[in-house]
């Protein structure tokens, strides 16, 4: 069978690109290589949508940037993601810095960014009152807001599979081959043929480009650490905290989480491509940093932490074109504002394909919304009451500490959750203060009685991540010859 | 026993059915409360002791050495005989205690709202997790708390992993070293980041060293290593400040497991959410003499007011909060709580909060540091002068160790004062021994 587009990556850039050509009539596989979608880069981005000032206009990813932010609030409400347009705020720490706020603003203006204020000392520090008492002012964005980036994946594919994508998931790409009209791509399960494969591998996109003799670009994986802070530091700051941007990254940031929880980071060190890990450094750095804008941050109150590798192309812009390979599309080098310009990247790749040849006839079955599982914590009393009636598994508390129903459970592996970490993204079992140590094995029973698995192959997050081994019982011949 | 249909008012709500739901529904009981209601989530009662499948329990309470199940049948035995509702697979969700109901949902019942004249809340601790300990490295799979495994290898039948590191002595790590070991497993060794053990010296004795495992004391674990599953976990000892000391060997220890002891925090969430007001340092609530919380008619007991070491002392505070729960529920006079207790010397906290100068006392608190000969007194604090009430001589007090200090009638009678204050004082080492007859 001959596909009309191949995605090779599912990461936020590959399901938005699925979902954008699942509006019309082509026949659409994503190939991902970890066991779910969204399990490399964009699970541990910021979550931030940027208000688009930041990106010169100059630049790619200056101009997908706008047009990404515009398009979150109908994406999030019709994929059922929870979308907050909290703003953020660009702080000058001292009056040296208030020059680079007015050239942001201009910039922004110049770029259709809507609302940009500039707000003196007072009004700043009346608006966040726990910013240090020493900033000199700051530039509001109002269009910025934070999602949590897995759920973004999450809709994007299974609104894309509703409407026809197919997904293979743990299907690492092994080789492309150039055929006549078509390329076939090898997996170790499958081989597939597309007119055209679309690159989104993010930090492997280069190695996936080589795969077709194209050494044009390179990808260095730059490493981001997060830190998560605890509830009670909750309301600290409003808006997004930005500091007025450095050379290489926008800063280290003060970020209100879309659950409300106060996370800081990230960092920006370039590493390889393996390397996602925290270290004492990387949190030294975040903290002393954060500090010199909130003064009340402190590293005690850190309640988890992460990291993620951004996929910084050497042109330091988002490659995104044709190639001199027919029917081989780029869609790399996509760091920050990647997320933001998830959107607008599906349509922009959606144009070069149309350009290239390929028919785009709309569909007029398209379905563009995904029923979201509804979060039991967030009903009412009365709501609850009626939940239970209409569906008694409700009423089966699975993770006591977010309140998360066997029903939600459920409801997460049949939209295709297969692992641990597949269930705390989407319904946020195991997320809460006792991190899976109540429901851990609660979850392991459901997935593996829902997916017809023994309990010894259910796995954290897909590959070597097993959870636990069978016991390790006497061998009846070892037993006889002692 | 078990009810599918809860009546619609009870004399005592119990929440939790674990060691000190059931001991307070016992004591509720026998106290003449008629109607007593055990909540639990789980579809069976106990708690945490079905799955402490080793012996050790009920030494004081029935002077035999019982398993963890096994003492939780002692209390149902007496509970069925008392005659109790049990309703299980049920969750408390929210209450609302200025009409003294809460709300249930579970398996059985559904949605219900249930009134209660007395609130018993027993809902116990949870484990502390890595994200509380800051450990950096990569988040694979393979670090489970040690509560966890326990659950894995006691009730599932299956093994969290071959080659374990434990961080932390807490007694269910140690007991977890000795229990993975009697499964095959390979347990590397015990990292305490003290200088002393979390744990129970019978715990250290019987669970690491008869069984040859080491533990290391001001050393803890820095670094966690392995993509997928963990791979490996560094290792490197501490200074007084705890932190790891500069230039000092990281050991790099190869193993797939690495099991957390580190400490057990008192599930508050629903005392919060019913007002209750808590206590920094236990992190549960603030109680009276008879173990009411800040909320009038909502008492609580167990390790969801302070974690305790040895069951049987919950049990035994559980059997007491179940029994002014009754008296509250039936209208009973109360007594008149005049005099705070607050923790001294060398005491990290002191419950109950407060006590009444017209009924025998028993005060349990915790030591902050390890300490050789010592003496507990309890101090009258008047805003004129100290006075000391009561002393008492003791050989050690560990932190691992809950202390407890009876006040008698006539101990109460010589408080003149608002405040009662607990220390823990060291007393000089013996010099020469001293001729027979005479005090030391």
């Amino acid at each position: 069978m001959l596909y009309d587009a191949a995605i090779i990556g599912g990461g936020v850039i590959g399901c938005a690109i699925a979902r954008e050509l699942s509006r019309y009539a082509v026949r659409v596989v994503l190939i991902e290589k970890e066991c779910e979608v969204g399990f490399g880069t964009s699970k541990s981005n910021s979550g931030i949508i940027h208000a688009g000032h930041h990106a010169p206009p100059e630049t790619l990813k200056g101009q997908l940037v706008v047009e990404g932010n515009r398009a979150f609030p109908q994406l999030a409400e019709e994929l059922g993601f929870g979308f907050k347009q909290v703003g953020e705020i660009v702080v000058a720490r001292n009056a040296d810095e208030l020059p680079a706020l007015e050239a942001l603003k201009a910039r922004g203006e110049a770029k259709g960014v809507p609302g940009l204020e500039l707000w003196d000392r007072e009004r700043l520090l009346r608006e966040e009152p726990n910013l240090s008492p020493t900033v000199a002012g700051g530039l509001f964005a109002p269009t910025a807001g934070v999602i949590n980036p897995y759920e973004c994946c999450f809709g994007l594919i299974q609104n894309a599979r509703m409407n026809g994508v197919e997904l293979l998931v743990e299907s690492p790409v092994l080789g492309i081959d150039r055929r006549d009209g078509f390329l076939s791509i090898k997996t170790p399960r499958q081989l597939l043929h597309a007119r055209f494969v679309i690159n989104a591998a993010g930090v492997h996109a280069a190695k996936i480009a080589a795969m077709v003799g194209l050494t044009d670009f390179t990808i260095q994986p730059r490493k981001g650490e997060e830190y998560m802070l605890d509830k009670r530091m909750k309301g600290v700051v409003r808006r997004i905290i930005f500091p007025v941007p450095a050379a290489t990254t926008k800063g280290t940031l003060v970020i209100p989480t879309f659950d409300g929880t106060i996370m800081v980071g990230p960092t920006a060190e370039d590493v390889d491509e393996h390397d996602i890990s925290t270290t004492d450094a990387g949190a030294r750095s975040v903290f002393d940093f954060v500090r010199t804008l909130v003064p009340s941050l402190h590293p005690r109150d850190t309640i988890a932490e992460f990291a993620g590798l951004r996929a910084v192309s050497d042109s330091n812009d988002f490659i995104i074109g044709p190639t001199a390979v027919p029917g081989f599309i780029n869609v790399a080098g996509i760091q920050s504002p990647g997320l933001t310009a998830a959107p607008a990247i599906g349509r922009y790749v959606r144009d070069i394909l149309k350009d290239e040849g390929l028919t785009l006839v709309e569909r007029d079955d398209f379905e563009p919304r995904v029923r979201p599982i509804p979060r039991f914590s967030a009903l009412s009393m009365e709501e609850k009451r009626a939940r239970i009636a209409a569906d008694p598994a409700s009423a089966h508390i699975v993770c006591r500490c977010e309140e998360v129903t066997e029903s939600e459970v459920v409801e997460a592996i049949d939209q295709g959750a297969r692992t641990l970490d597949g269930l705390k993204f989407r319904v946020r079992a195991g997320m809460g203060r006792c991190q899976g140590g109540f429901c851990t094995w609660r979850c392991m029973e459901l997935l593996s009685e829902r997916l017809g698995l023994p309990i010894e192959a259910i796995t954290k997050r897909g590959g070597g991540s097993w959870l636990v081994i069978p016991r390790l019982d006497a061998d009846p011949n070892e037993e006889a010859s002692r | 026993m078990i009810t599918r249909t809860p009546r619609s008012r009870y004399d005592v709500v119990v929440v939790g059915a674990g060691p000190a739901g059931l001991a307070a529904a016992l004591g509720a009981r026998e106290a003449g409360a008629e109607h007593v209601l055990l909540v639990d989530r789980e579809p069976e009662p106990g708690g945490i002791l079905q799955q402490c499948i080793h012996t050790g329990f009920g030494l004081h309470t029935f002077e035999e050495e019982l398993t963890g199940p096994e003492f939780a049948e002692r209390f149902i035995d007496r509970l069925t005989e008392r005659g109790a509702d049990l309703l299980l697979g049920s969750f408390i969700l929210d209450g609302a205690p200025r009409e003294g109901a809460v709300q249930i949902v579970g398996r059985d019942v559904g949605a219900a709202r249930v009134e209660y004249g007395s609130l018993v809340l027993a809902m116990g601790c949870r484990e502390r997790t890595r994200g509380a300990l800051r450990i950096p490295g990569t988040r694979p799979a393979g670090v489970y708390t040690a509560g966890l495994a326990q659950k894995m290898v006691n009730m599932m039948g299956v093994l969290p992993g071959r080659r374990v590191v434990i961080l932390g002595s807490g007694d269910i790590g140690l007991i977890m070293a000795r229990r993975l070991v009697l499964e095959g497993v390979e347990v590397l060794g015990v990292y305490e980041i003290l200088p002393y053990s979390s744990g129970l010296n019978r715990n250290i004795a019987q669970c690491l060293n008869d069984f040859d495992i080491p533990l290391h004391l001001s050393t803890t674990v820095t670094r966690v290593g392995g993509r997928d599953r963990v791979e490996w976990v560094e290792v490197c000892p501490v200074d007084e400040a705890l932190r790891p000391i500069a230039g000092a060997r990281r050991e790099r220890i190869a193993c797939d497991t690495l099991l957390l002891s580190v400490g057990l925090i008192p599930e508050n969430e629903l005392s919060q959410r019913l007002g209750a007001r808590l206590d920094l340092v236990t992190r549960g609530p603030v109680v009276d003499s008879t173990l009411m919380t800040s909320v009038d008619g909502v008492f609580a007991c167990g390790n969801v007011l302070h974690v305790h070491d040895l069951v049987d002392w919950v049990a035994d505070e559980a059997m007491r909060a179940g029994r002014f729960a009754a008296e509250h529920a039936l209208g009973r006079p109360r007594p008149r709580d005049s005099v705070r207790v607050v923790p001294g010397q060398n005491v990290r906290y002191v419950v109950p909060h407060t006590i009444s100068p017209d009924r025998d006392q028993e005060v349990l608190f915790r030591v902050a540091r390890p300490v050789e000969r010592a003496t507990i007194v309890a101090v009258a604090v008047g805003e004129e002068r100290e006075q000391p009430i009561v002393s008492k001589k003791i050989r050690y007090a560990f932190p691992a160790e809950m202390m407890r200090l009876s006040l008698s009638q006539a101990d109460l009678d010589k408080i003149d004062a608002e405040t009662l204050r607990i220390d823990v004082v060291e007393r000089p080492p013996k010099k020469d021994p001293k001729p027979k007859g005479s005090r030391s």
